[in-house]
């Protein structure tokens, strides 16, 4: 592997500067799991591996129904499904940082580094993206908020500008009678990137017969995950039925920009964008229900 | 061109102190510069699970861990499991079940199994495969590993220690 220099900062500032001082030629070390192997095999040259673990802020898990959702962007996934509250209340969260990898993988693998990776494929950003999560983000001049959608600007790129890095995200609390259900299509059954991951979110009426709104995301199918808008927005108002799904289904279809790989044809991705947002949507009008 | 860094662990048991690039993995400090040959190099890629180490309570791949990381963290490693009169009872029942074969996974399923006893001492057969699925073993003898870990939980829990 490469040389590199390793520096472990403890304070948002002390990484902030460090990070302006090196621009490209630094990246954050958090779970390791990306970082690592990219330069092992020489897919990223580095200067520096700022390690950020011991920065407070990155490590924050705290949930309340007021203010929802806090995690820190170097927070591992087994903390967040070994969390027994935040389990119950953000399951279509859960199912992403459930399947990222084996056990191995999720003792280290972390959120942030999950959506800094940009890989379009990733399974934790579709989830997020329904879920209405927002990124915190330090720099140079202070801190600023975005939406996880806006946060991928291309396979492997981001919106970070020089100094700055991902803090944590803000997850608001679920509206009453709200589900959520992220899928990815692997024809295996673990340990696989997806050939497809669609995640759904709905808010239903009181009487579970009408969809208030819905949001629909996409992975695998463009060069970053997509917040599929006109899929969402075509539910508001409308009565739970399957014609209503499908339509869904469809819009999620037409924004697709799938490629042909190994992993699947870019007609075969397509197909599945319907299939998947049907069982997205049925497990999030499922998950909402019992919510009541 | 990077200084070498001075590390303290507590390895197996053993306060240890070492240097080390900031390039080189735990799974090469633990190799190359501290002789713990038993953790071995499959993929280096996090996929094998051959290279498998509990830090501080969690199963972690070593070759995705650097070396410089384990400052003041609790490693242990294939070493540090039987003790100095018997095996290991996941060791004993590997053994007893001919759960292996060219040996290369075995260090590895073992560390990673011994993660999955410690906290859930009596896992179902679902659970060991599930929890298992990060370790690959090319001799393809899953079936007989699996039966040996489910052997391995109805040791006494205390003996298991």
């Amino acid at each position: 592997m490469q040389a590199f220099d390793y520096a472990s900062a403890r304070t948002v500032g002390e990484a902030v500067s460090l990070l302006t001082q090196h621009g490209e030629r630094a990246r954050i070390l958090a779970g390791g799991t990306d970082i690592i192997v990219q330069v092992r095999e020489g897919r990223r040259s580095v200067d520096l591996l700022l390690d950020i673990k011991e920065i407070p802020e990155v490590n924050q898990l705290s949930y309340d129904p007021i203010n929802g959702l806090r995690i820190g962007a170097a927070v591992p996934c087994y903390k967040i499904y070994e969390h027994a509250e935040i389990a119950a209340v953000y399951p279509g969260l859960i199912d992403a940082v459930s399947l990222i990898g084996g056990i191995q993988i999720q003792g280290r693998a972390t959120l942030g580094g999950n959506l800094c990776n940009a890989s379009p494929a990733a399974d934790t950003i579709p989830a997020l993206i329904v879920l209405r999560a927002t990124c915190l983000i330090a720099g140079p001049q202070g801190t600023r908020e975005v939406p996880v959608e806006q946060f991928c600007t291309g396979p492997g790129r981001t919106i970070l500008q020089r100094g700055e890095f991902l803090l944590s995200f803000r997850l608001p609390p679920p509206q009453k009678h709200s589900g959520a259900r992220y899928l990815r299509f692997i024809p295996r059954n673990e340990m696989d990137i997806a050939v497809v991951g669609v995640g759904a979110s709905v808010v239903l009426n009181e009487a579970h017969t009408r969809f208030v709104s819905a949001r629909i995301a996409l992975g695998a199918v463009a060069p970053t995950p997509l917040l599929a808008v006109e899929a969402g927005e075509i539910l508001a108002g409308k009565e739970i039925s399957e014609e209503n799904i499908q339509r869904a289904a469809e819009a999620a279809q037409a924004i697709a920009r799938p490629i042909s790989d190994m992993r699947g044809t870019a007609e075969y991705r397509r197909h599945l964008v319907g299939i998947l947002t049907r069982r997205t949507l049925q497990g999030a009008i499922q998950r909402a229900k019992k919510e009541a | 061109m990077s200084k070498k860094v001075q590390v303290q662990a507590r390895i197996n048991g053993e306060e240890v102190e070492f240097l080390c690039e900031p390039r080189q993995s735990l799974l090469e400090v633990l190799r190359d510069e501290l002789g713990l040959t038993g953790s071995k190099e499959g993929c280096n890629n996090g996929n094998c699970g051959a290279c498998n180490v509990i830090m501080d309570g969690v199963l972690v791949n070593s070759c995705l861990v650097l070396g410089v990381e384990i400052q003041g963290k609790e490693i242990t490693t294939i070493e540090g499991l039987a003790g100095p009169e018997k095996l290991h009872p996941l060791q004993q029942k590997f053994l007893e079940y001919a759960a292996l074969q060219c040996g290369i996974c075995t260090p590895g399923f073992i560390v990673a199994s011994k993660a999955l006893l410690d906290k859930n001492p009596h896992p179902t057969e679902q659970e060991v495969r599930y929890w298992l699925a990060g370790n690959l073993c090319r001799c393809t003898g899953y079936d007989k590993i699996v039966r040996a870990v489910l052997a391995a939980a109805e040791v006494n829990h205390e003996e298991r220690r």
